[in-house]
């Protein structure tokens, strides 16, 4: 039993990881721009996608590399078009605007690649157990893993160490001060939005390693995403961090005890949050009151 | 102030009383049957029309006449409609039993549901509100013994209404079933006019107007919040036990934030601020919809479109473009 | 602060949403309102146009076809109408059904309930069409039979699963092309009895489907003194490593994968990797060509029904079907482009029986009728069942695996039972058929 729970809290992180990564995109995209991003599992599915056009010319490496900055590069796009043109008003706007364009990528997707789920190709070496005890732990759950680690790690020391990190991490506290101080904040929000969105595609290249492509995968790890932001603390990314961990991991344990419940008890989670202390684990209070 | 902007919803023609609009609007939707089929449509859709036109008027009542957004609306739509399908499989016989069902769960939830947020503002009111919807939506296709799960709640239909020692048979006429649903549109909107035109829905615009002096003017603005959130939550179940009806089904897809985007969307499509312009932005979805989707199976990317185009081009939607303020 | 005074921003009062939106109003409201009259105007005509061609269109039969042609279901709703298209245009060049050519208008229910029964209402009222097709999505299926009974419209569903439709919720005008549960559970059991072990563990999908095949598994399991146990997960569940913990530790002689679309792929993946195959057989009711062509290699394995299969070497008509379907869609026949074919054929046959297109006659044509060679295309008596509308093919088992020669030949057949051997009697089934007066 003891084994079981264990095995089970060792997935819970795997799986909770990888709803972390999810969130820390919507989540800065939010804390910043104020604006909840709809399409992120549309980009999420997209990354997936470009990385299976890549693969046959560049590898799985490379394509995990090239395949979150071309999807960050769309959302760079997309942001300076239309996203931008909304900020100023009713946030209804954002919302309809990110949800008009989660119908239109995912639509695009189904167009171009079909409606039939695709298999990507992951490199051999990373298809293989751990051991005979730790079965579970395959080679590409480690491999994932890793590079979520390494992607939160390397984000969190980006926005403590570079200039660009502090002043949106200042921008999500105060923006008018920081365009008062006279820094270009339509930039600043723009490589944002774009940071948020190579998440995502990065996210979807290590998705579509496990599940493989389809046009609604995105749909599911929506939200995911959102409870996680909720349970952590609108504002604080290590909030959204832990809130992504903890709903993971009583995910994965709720499975032991009680298969089916295994959904409920996010929503469960985030109820008891919202009753008890409603700006989150590591929310600051007066965000959005 | 001009006089013009007071005393009208939203209206700010000078000179033209509101009645017109009103009048339109009724004998178009009273003579539907009559002219639709020949342009295309079919009583079915007319009644589709009515009841989305409906949950679009409850959601404007939140977020058009008090300022606040709500993303998660279909879930009181969507409970609406179990509530009453669930009383015609399982208690009784009666429409009207029903529709009482029906309302009153929708009507219940959001109003506890609202307590809970109402503090809450902007997007995290919003995000918390999808959240919710989708608890629903969770409870609707897992609790299948009782609901039908995924599968969505069958084996009930519409009930020949007793009024009296009168039948009437909407169960198996059409039109009949479309006025009544255009009678209970007409009672909803009768009670929706006056709230609005009341103090307390006077004291709605001002929230919306400006939140901080209304509070400095020492309105209970989390409390009106509050009621104005259980209200629209009402005449949004409302058009859910009518949408139950209408199809003699109820499934999750009618509490899925899916559904709440588009409420949101005819709402700004029709024009937020107006009185009427949900029911315009409920007509042109639905009917284009309707129509899209028989010619090309990407009509997703032209709803995607159509969101982003109103977004962009059109934020006030087309009632909005319609009025002209004047100079203030 | 910052959040207070963008709240004041937002909600300023109407037409001061953000200053160059105001100024910019008196250059292009005209240009706009011309916009929308323009666009109101074309939009009308189209809305119109429909009308005119009806009048055109008198002669031709129309065939209402509804599928999720978008949403989870797709792949599989797609290839039911290619197959459904691919015989209309077929039926039409050999002069179509009593004279008339066929016309087969295809509507999307996107998954969703509201919309199904919207385009039901659509095509029954303003279209008139003759008959009503649909649909892949079990509870669409069921909302559109209330419509279809309602109006008297023949109905068919070819590729919707659950039992009810032709069991307990059964209509007197719905018939059935695609198995019910109870049979694919009773072809599959015996044969993974008998080479595997008694002993099984189910991953279930949580809903009515998942009920109903599971229960059908363990009646007949227990029937051969087996035991089991399970799992009941979400539908869309992507992770099952803790379920497959769980299987590894019960140590089963099969593993029943249950799941559906994304999940069944996701779970074979998973129970691959884990290194599974290796202690267990793996086997369950349906995983379709679709899914199979989807998934990478490792995990094209198991035992499994296939309610057809294109390769059947001998079988007469079969080879000419698959090379026609070929050349017309570039791809080889699913089980679903069969149903698809079935299922516009069964109209004709019904049609041409009755001489006649109500709603009523079609349905008595149809009883106990059994489908010609060339439209079976498989061996023995393929009949729609009179007492519950239910079609009993031949349910093909046998083992998927990598593709052998053919990318096609993922699936080699090891036996076909009859489909009324695995299905029960009607009384089984639950179906009391009433008829209107």
């Amino acid at each position: 039993m003891l084994q079981l729970v264990l095995f089970n809290v060792t997935n819970g992180l795997i799986i909770g990881a990888f709803y972390v990564l999810m969130a820390l995109g919507v989540a800065m995209i939010l804390n910043l721009s104020n604006v909840i991003n709809f399409a992120h599992g549309n980009f999420l599915a997209l990354g997936g996608y470009l990385a299976f056009m890549l693969i046959p010319y560049t590898g799985f490496w490379v394509a995990l590399l090239v395949s979150p900055l071309l999807v960050g590069l769309l959302g760079y796009i997309i942001e300076q078009t239309m996203v931008r043109r909304v900020y100023n008003r009713d946030p209804v706007y954002s919302l309809l605007l990110t949800f008009g364009l989660s119908f239109i990528i995912q639509d695009v997707c189904r167009y171009i690649w079909g409606p039939n789920g695709l298999p990507l190709t992951v490199p051999d070496s990373l298809s293989q157990g751990l051991s005979e005890d730790l079965f579970f732990i395959t080679g590409y759950r480690v491999f994932m893993m890793t590079i979520v680690i390494v992607s939160i790690v390397g984000l969190f020391a980006f926005l403590r160490y570079t200039r660009l990190g502090v002043r949106i991490r200042a921008g999500t506290l105060d923006l008018d001060t920081v365009a008062a101080l006279g820094i270009n904040v339509r930039l600043l929000r723009s490589l944002n939005f774009a940071v948020g969105i190579f998440l995502a595609g990065l996210a979807g290249v290590l998705a579509s390693g496990q599940i493989g492509l389809n046009p609604n995968m995105g749909d599911d790890l929506l939200l995911p995403a959102f409870i996680a932001i909720i349970v952590g603390g609108v504002g604080s990314l290590t909030g959204t961090l832990l809130g992504g961990l903890l709903i993971g991991v009583a995910s994965a344990l709720t499975t032991v005890f009680w298969a089916s419940a295994q959904e409920a008890v996010i929503y469960v989670i985030m109820a008891l949050v919202l009753l008890v202390r409603p700006r989150g684990l590591m929310g600051e209070e007066g965000m959005f009151t | 102030m001009s006089a013009t902007t007071t005393g009208r919803l939203g209206h700010a023609r000078p000179g033209v009383p509101q009645w017109t609009t009103a009048a339109v609007v009724w004998v178009v939707l009273l003579s539907a049957p009559l002219w639709l089929g020949y342009v295309g449509g079919y009583t079915a859709l007319a009644s589709h029309v009515v009841v989305m036109a409906l949950v679009a008027m409850a959601l404007n009542f939140l977020l058009g006449f008090t300022g606040v957004m709500s993303f998660g609306h279909a879930a009181y739509f969507g409970l609406g409609a179990y509530g009453a399908g669930l009383t015609l499989r399982y208690l009784s016989d009666s429409t009207w039993f029903a529709m009482l069902n029906g309302i009153l769960l929708g009507g219940i939830a959001g109003t506890l549901l609202g307590l809970l947020i109402c503090r809450r503002r902007g997007v995290y009111f919003a995000m918390v509100t999808i959240a919710f919807g989708q608890i629903f939506y969770y409870i609707a296709y897992r609790w299948d013994d009782f609901t039908g799960g995924y599968d969505g709640l069958r084996g009930f239909s519409r009930q020949p209404l007793g009024i009296g020692p009168w039948t009437i048979d909407i169960q198996g006429n059409g039109t009949l079933f479309y006025y009544f649903v255009l009678f209970v549109f007409a009672l909803s909107i009768a009670l929706m006019t006056f709230l609005l035109r009341s103090p307390f829905g006077r004291t709605l615009i001002a929230i919306r107007e400006n939140q901080r002096r209304a509070q400095f003017l020492g309105i209970a603005v989390n409390k009106h919040i509050w009621l104005s959130f259980s209200i629209s939550c009402f005449f949004a179940s409302t058009a859910g036990a009518l949408y139950a009806l209408l199809n003699n089904f109820a499934d999750p897809t009618s509490l899925h934030y899916n559904l709440s985007g588009v409420i949101v969307i005819m709402v700004v499509m029709g024009g937020m601020r107006s009185f009427w312009g949900p029911l315009v932005g409920a007509a042109i979805y639905v009917v284009l919809q309707d129509y899209i989707s028989s010619m090309t199976v990407n009509w997703m990317s032209f709803v995607g479109l159509m969101f982003v185009f109103v977004v962009m081009f059109f934020p006030r939607g087309i009632l909005g473009m319609l009025q002209r303020r004047p100079s203030t | 602060m910052i959040n207070n005074t963008a709240a004041c921003t937002a909600r300023k009062g109407d037409g001061r949403m953000g200053i160059p939106y105001k100024s910019s109003i008196g250059n292009l409201s005209i240009g706009r309102r011309r916009l929308l009259q323009a666009g109101a105007t074309v939009g009308a005509l189209q809305v119109a146009s429909p009308y005119i061609i009806k009048a055109r269109g008198e002669e031709s039969i129309k065939l209402g076809w509804i599928d999720p042609l978008t949403g989870s279901l797709s792949s599989l709703a797609v290839s039911e109408t290619e197959g459904a298209k691919y015989t209309v245009a077929a039926i039409n060049k050999k002069g179509g059904v009593l004279g008339r050519q066929l016309e087969l208008l295809v509507e999307d229910s996107a998954n969703d309930v509201g919309t199904g029964v919207q385009k039901a209402r659509k095509l029954i009222d303003r279209d008139k069409v003759d008959a009503i097709f649909g649909d892949v999505n079990s509870g669409i299926a069921y909302a559109i039979m209330g419509v279809t009974a309602e109006k008297k419209i023949f109905h068919i569903v070819p590729g919707g699963h659950t039992d009810p439709i032709t069991g307990k919720d059964c209509k007197w005008n719905t018939f059935r092309v695609c198995n019910t549960t109870a049979m694919d559970a009773a072809a599959i059991t015996k044969t993974l009895v008998q080479k595997f072990g008694k002993r099984f563990f189910f991953i279930t999908p949580d809903y009515a489907y998942g009920h109903t095949l599971q229960d059908n598994f363990v009646k007949n399991l227990k029937a051969l003194g087996g035991e089991y146990s399970g799992d009941m997960l979400p539908i869309a569940a992507t992770e099952f490593s803790a379920t497959l913990i769980k299987a590894k530790a019960y140590k089963p002689n099969v593993l029943l994968n249950n799941m559906g679309g994304l999940a069944q792929i996701d779970c074979m993946k998973q129970f691959v990797q884990f290194g599974l195959a290796k202690d267990m057989a793996l086997g369950g009711a349906l995983f379709e060509l679709e899914s199979v062509k989807s998934v990478p290699k490792e995990a094209q394995a198991g035992w499994w029904d296939m309610e057809w299969w294109w390769d059947q070497p001998g079988v007469p008509h079969v080879a000419e079907y698959v090379a026609d379907v070929k050349k017309e869609l570039g791809k080889t026949p699913s089980a679903r482009h069969w149903f698809g074919y079935v299922a516009i054929h069964s109209f004709r046959l019904a049609a041409e029986k009755a001489k006649s297109l109500e709603g009523p006659k079609l349905v008595a044509a149809l009883e106990d009728m059994e489908l010609p060679p060339e439209i079976a295309l498989q061996p023995g008596k393929v009949i729609y069942r009179k007492g519950d509308h239910q079609l009993m093919p031949n349910i093909f088992t046998g083992e998927v695996h990598p593709p052998k020669g053919n990318p096609d030949n993922v699936f080699t057949v090891a036996a076909l039972v009859p489909g009324e051997d695995a299905a029960g009697s009607v009384a089984d089934t639950g179906c009391k058929m009433t008829y209107p007066s």
